[in-house]
């Protein structure tokens, strides 16, 4: 299953954080700098698939992209495959892109809730639900076409 | 709390909620001033306002709260105090407004917490609410989607009641096929199995059958997380059929994948599976375009199929391919990967493409070196050792620091791995170990040093070279400098003492143990090398009084220039330019290490640099440099003492004496001493090791002078210590001796016991003392055996004996009994409701289980059986030995030095419990790959097979 999918920016400011398996409050702050600190180190070119036993627990392995100022890290453990986990990402960054439109770092900063009915619509509880884009975009078009409907009755 | 919502509390709110800041809002805020502090004091605002805000009665305001509380405790990890959090989400969680509702299950998933458990009963109403079909038609979907998100989250799976309750809701929604449900339910049985299986194992396995290919790639990765590692994959045998369909049938990659990751995980369970799922896999592995499918494939057979030749070929074939694309790192990464995979029959397969993959050393990706000094160490045996080491050892230089103490340390690994077993020509490993330690980068010193050390114990025929090593080592003033280094130089120390009468020029190595850059060295290095110039000197003595054989004459000539020699030396001890009188001296005595000449200069040069450390305030570099001074003192004292009494003859006789003695110290051959050594020491009776530690407490708090003499420890131990002591009481500076005889039994024994026998066998000496003998006759085979295993030969060289203790394999053997997995809840519960409810599975299933944990349990005694056996047989042999060694033994005195071993002993245990850890491994890999053969053929899917 997929453990724990984090969007952090270059500045190590952590932009989405979502973990499938219980990780203290307390620890998530240090979990991001352990991140961050093995993904800056790295140069670009190089390979994306990080072993990660000593953060978050044996055979767990991390696949990351850097994207403009942006780290995507996927947690995942044997029961995925790597080239999977790095096309998910690859879907999860088209899907951001397509719902909003051309997606840049402020985008993510100031849509903490829409980010997370992304996320939800690809998984649910670590396991992939689905995978195309479109299909995303249409699904979380939908919930906010019921948000907003719902939503100009009361206020 | 804020669960009844007071009167009071409206008029604050109210303002709250006409001027409440949004989300937005607070994100800009936080913005504005991006330094720590300006964030830290933004946040705390925030929180304060939020705690007021969160108490409003009004949903909106709350809901709003509850966002921007949410949004702090995820990005900015604000220490929010679960509880308001968590009671106002699950307040809102019953909104009838959707948006709200949105809001706290996101709230509820993101943020609650083991600790707050004891809220989400009062949400497991709400939950059931919202799974069951009959709500409002419009929102259904959503809503049921959003409670299902909470249901999976992990706060929730740390609930016990919450499956318990709301597994049969979930029921209506597999049937549907609805992918979130199914990963849910996966969640849901991984967290409690006993309550979930009975009621969601079935729904669950018939969606892998169903026709919408959403389902049963769903239900295919949920299989996968359940049969992952650490749980038993056997429950899931009777799924092989409808996963054998999906594997032929589906288009989809990510369901292949799973599927293939599952069967990777049966087929070592059940041997037909292999058979059967060989051709889809091959056909999948040619046809696939998507390179994680093919990637998949290439582990399915590597991992579980390793019996079909063909198959193999092709998936080293395809991870060759991996390899070869220059364009992307992640592919030739995990093609070295894949070849990582494959077992040791394929060894020579993975020779092959050695070049390839030692060119990948240079990679720029620290993951694709890793992996590539991880498959060249797999590959390593003992013909091309030489070979592989060498190769990797002019990487070493080529590399950043990081990666080459990591190629360092995996040579030494391998190297050192079982008692050097990979090595055959030790003089070329000895010459390795320091090519190692001069590396630019080498900060593996420790390992080094002991490994030094231990080829010194264990293989006498790597002696001459470990010495001529440890001499280019010991000569070189620049490695003083290198605190990496001082390990080694330690062990470099310590074997040219030992083995002196190995070494050509003693003089030279006086000096170069003498050298003025040793005080950069720390105090524990520089007893080393102190204790060093002891066994040398002690040595030289005895070949130079051997070698003036009885003339009396000659012995009246040295001592006159002995004592004439000691005022000179005792002025330049005072005198800073002596230098120059030794380098006269070093010219002159260089022909003959043994002459008259040489050993003065090495007495005087002793004198000069070791009798200023007498006042050193580090008890180990003190007490040294006092033995030694002291033995110096001592020689010369006789001199002294048969001028005044000329007419006593026996002087040089006692000389002779003395150097004797003082040689046969040092003299008995030091071995390797047993993790298990101390545990078979058998105590003596009337001996009880906890009673007097009462009386020791009292010890501790009183002072100095209490002396401790009521405490019956070691019988012999101060007798012995003061023996030893003599020299440095004879010199007259005497606080240490005195704290020494006032708590002896607070300092090492000595293991110097000449005068009277020990009760106590020495670690490593196979010889039982008198006293208990009988006690230890039948351990004694035991205790500390030298099996000598110098079985494997090569036509080019033999390769010497190498030391091993029988006890070295204890750990190893161990291990395969910890191996035998344990019944794990999930599978119980599987096996219980598979047992319960259907009941063409039942007997199959019973069968299959029963045969195999026979199985196990029996492969299991069998390979401890023949373990022990293996250790019966060792005996005889060593019996035999043994008793040799009991006639050398009663000769030599017994002179182990018990710090070293000290030293030794944890390092050593270290590595034995990481090699058995191996063996363990590889074991238990064996085990589970050979053992379906030998299986008895369970009808477990006949309806598959047949």
């Amino acid at each position: 299953m997929i453990q724990a999918v984090m969007v952090i920016s270059t500045q190590a400011k952590p932009r989405l954080l979502k973990f499938y398996n219980f990780q203290p409050p307390e620890k998530h702050q240090d979990l991001v700098r352990s991140v961050f600190q093995l993904l800056s180190a790295r140069p670009d070119s190089v390979s994306n698939f990080v072993k990660v036993d000593s953060i978050f627990g044996l055979g767990t392995k991390m696949v990351y992209k850097h994207l403009a100022t942006l780290y995507f890290v996927f947690v995942f453990d044997s029961s995925e495959n790597e080239l999977a986990m790095l096309d998910l990402i690859q879907a999860f960054v088209e899907t951001l892109d397509k719902c909003f439109k051309n997606v840049c770092e402020l985008d993510i900063v100031f849509n903490f809730n829409k980010l997370h009915t992304i996320l939800d619509e690809m998984m649910l509880g670590g396991q992939v639900t689905e995978t195309s884009s479109e299909q995303i975009m249409k699904s979380v078009e939908e919930i906010e076409r019921r948000y907003y409907a719902t939503k100009s009755s009361p206020r | 709390m804020a669960s009844t919502p007071p009167a009071p509390a409206v008029a604050p709110s109210l303002v709250d909620t006409l001027f409440q800041r949004s989300l937005n809002d607070l994100v800009k805020s936080l913005r504005a001033d991006p330094s720590a502090a300006g964030e830290a004091a933004a946040v705390a605002r925030a929180l304060s306002e939020i705690h007021r805000e969160i108490r409003a009665p009004d949903a909106a305001t709350k809901s709003v709260a509850l966002q921007k509380l949410a949004y702090l405790s995820s990005l900015h990890f604000a220490p929010v105090g679960s509880h308001p959090l968590a009671f106002a989400a699950i307040e809102l969680l019953a909104s009838p407004h959707l948006p709200h509702k949105r809001l706290a299950y996101l709230a509820a998933s993101l943020s609650l917490h083991p600790a707050s458990l004891s809220l989400l009963p009062l949400a497991t109403h709400q939950l059931h609410k919202d799974l069951s079909p009959s709500a409002g038609a419009a929102h259904q979907q959503h809503v049921s989607a959003l409670a299902l998100q909470l249901l999976a989250s992990p706060a929730a799976a740390a609930a016990p009641d919450l499956p318990v309750h709301l597994a049969h809701d979930l029921v209506p929604h597999l049937a549907r096929g609805s992918p979130r449900a199914i990963a849910a339910a996966a969640r849901v049985i991984a967290a409690s199995p006993s309550a979930a299986v009975p009621v969601l194992f079935k729904p669950l396995a018939a969606c892998l059958a169903s026709p919408d290919p959403r389902a049963s790639t769903a239900a295919a990765a949920a299989f996968c997380d359940l049969s992952a590692p650490p749980a038993d994959a056997t429950p899931f045998l009777p799924l092989a059929p409808d996963l054998y369909n999906l594997l032929t049938t589906s288009r989809s990659n990510w369901a292949l994948i799973k599927v293939l990751k599952v069967f990777a995980r049966l087929a070592p369970l059940e041997p037909r599976l292999a058979a059967r799922i060989v051709d889809p896999v091959c056909q999948l592995l040619t046809r696939s375009s998507a390179m994680s499918l093919t990637f998949e494939c290439i582990r399915t057979v590597l991992t579980a199929l390793p019996a079909h030749d063909a198959a193999v070929r092709l998936a080293i074939g395809k991870a060759k391919e991996f390899n070869a694309a220059a364009d992307d790192p992640n592919l030739r990464y995990l093609g070295l990967l894949a070849l990582g995979m494959l077992g040791p029959a394929y060894a020579s397969t993975v020779n092959d493409c050695r070049d390839a993959i030692a060119k990948s050393l240079g990679d720029a990706d620290t993951n694709i070196r890793q992996e590539a000094l991880h498959l060249i160490m797999g590959m390593v045996n003992e013909n091309n050792v030489v070979d592989i080491a060498g190769m990797l050892i002019s990487h070493v230089a080529k590399s950043d620091p990081e990666f080459a103490n990591d190629i360092l340390g995996a040579v030494l690994a391998a190297c050192g791995h079982n008692v050097y077993e990979m090595v055959v020509d030790f003089d070329w490993y000895v010459s390795l170990l320091v090519d190692m330690a001069r590396t630019l980068h080498c900060a593996q010193g420790d390992e080094i040093g002991r490994q030094l050390v231990d080829v010194g114990l264990r293989v006498q025929d790597a002696r001459p070279e470990l010495v001529r090593s440890a001499r280019t080592l010991l000569i070189d003033p620049a490695l003083l400098g290198n605190h990496f280094l001082f390990p080694v130089l330690s062990a470099a120390a310590w074997i040219s003492g030992e083995y002196v009468d190995l070494t050509k020029d003693p003089v030279e190595l006086v000096e170069a143990l003498l050298q003025p850059r040793t005080n950069l060295l720390p105090i524990s290095v520089r007893a080393v090398y102190i204790h060093a110039v002891f066994k040398v000197i002690t040595w030289c003595f005895s070949v130079y009084v051997g070698r003036l054989g009885d003339s009396g004459m000659a012995m009246d000539v040295m001592f006159d220039r002995l004592a004439a020699d000691q005022t000179v030396s005792l002025d330049s001890n005072v005198a800073l330019g002596s230098g120059e009188e030794q380098d006269i001296g070093a010219s002159t005595v260089r022909k003959d290490p043994f002459s008259h000449e040489s050993i003065l200069y090495m007495i005087d040069l002793i004198q000069t640099t070791v009798g200023p450390l007498i006042n050193c305030n580090e008890v180990e570099v003190q007490e040294r440099a006092h033995n030694l001074i002291g033995f110096v003192h001592l020689v010369r004292e006789i001199q002294e003492l048969n001028k005044r009494k000329v007419a006593d003859g026996d002087e040089p006789s006692r000389l002779k004496e003395l150097v004797k003695t003082m040689r046969t110290v040092f003299c008995q051959e030091l071995g390797p001493v047993s993790v298990n050594a101390q545990m078979k020491v058998a105590p003596p009776d009337g001996l009880i090791l906890n009673e007097n530690l009462v009386e020791l407490a009292g010890m501790v708090s009183e002072d100095d002078t209490t002396p401790s003499t009521s405490i019956f420890f070691y019988p012999c131990s101060r007798h012995s210590v003061d023996t030893r002591d003599e020299p440095a009481v004879s010199i007259g500076s005497s606080s240490l001796s005195e704290h020494r005889k006032r708590h002896g039994l607070f300092y090492l024994q000595t293991g110097k016991t000449e005068d009277e026998p020990s009760d106590y066998p020495q670690a490593n000496d196979s010889l039982p003392s008198s006293s208990n003998n009988s006690v230890i006759n039948d351990d004694k085979s035991k205790t500390a055996e030298l099996v000598f295993a110098g079985k494997k030969s090569t036509a080019t060289k033999s390769r010497p004996k190498v030391v091993k203790l029988d006890t070295e394999d204890f750990l190893s053997s161990m291990m395969p009994s910890a191996n035998v997995p344990k019944e794990d809840p999930l599978a119980g519960a599987l096996r219980d409701v598979l047992l319960g409810s259907d009941a063409k599975a039942l007997s199959s299933q019973r069968a299959s289980d029963i045969n195999l944990e026979g199985m196990l349990n029996k492969t299991s005694s069998n390979e401890s059986s023949s373990q022990q056996i293996e250790n019966l047989g060792s005996y005889p042999a060593s019996r035999s030995s043994r008793t040799t060694s009991k006639q050398q033994n009663h000769d030599k005195e017994k002179g182990t030095n018990p710090r070293e071993s000290d030293g030794k002993e944890p390092r050593k245990h270290r590595s034995s419990g990481r090699s058995g850890h191996r063996q363990g491994k590889h074991k238990h890999r064996e085990k589970s790959s050979t053992q379906p053969d030998t299986i008895p053929q369970a009808s477990v899917i006949q309806d598959f097979l047949l």
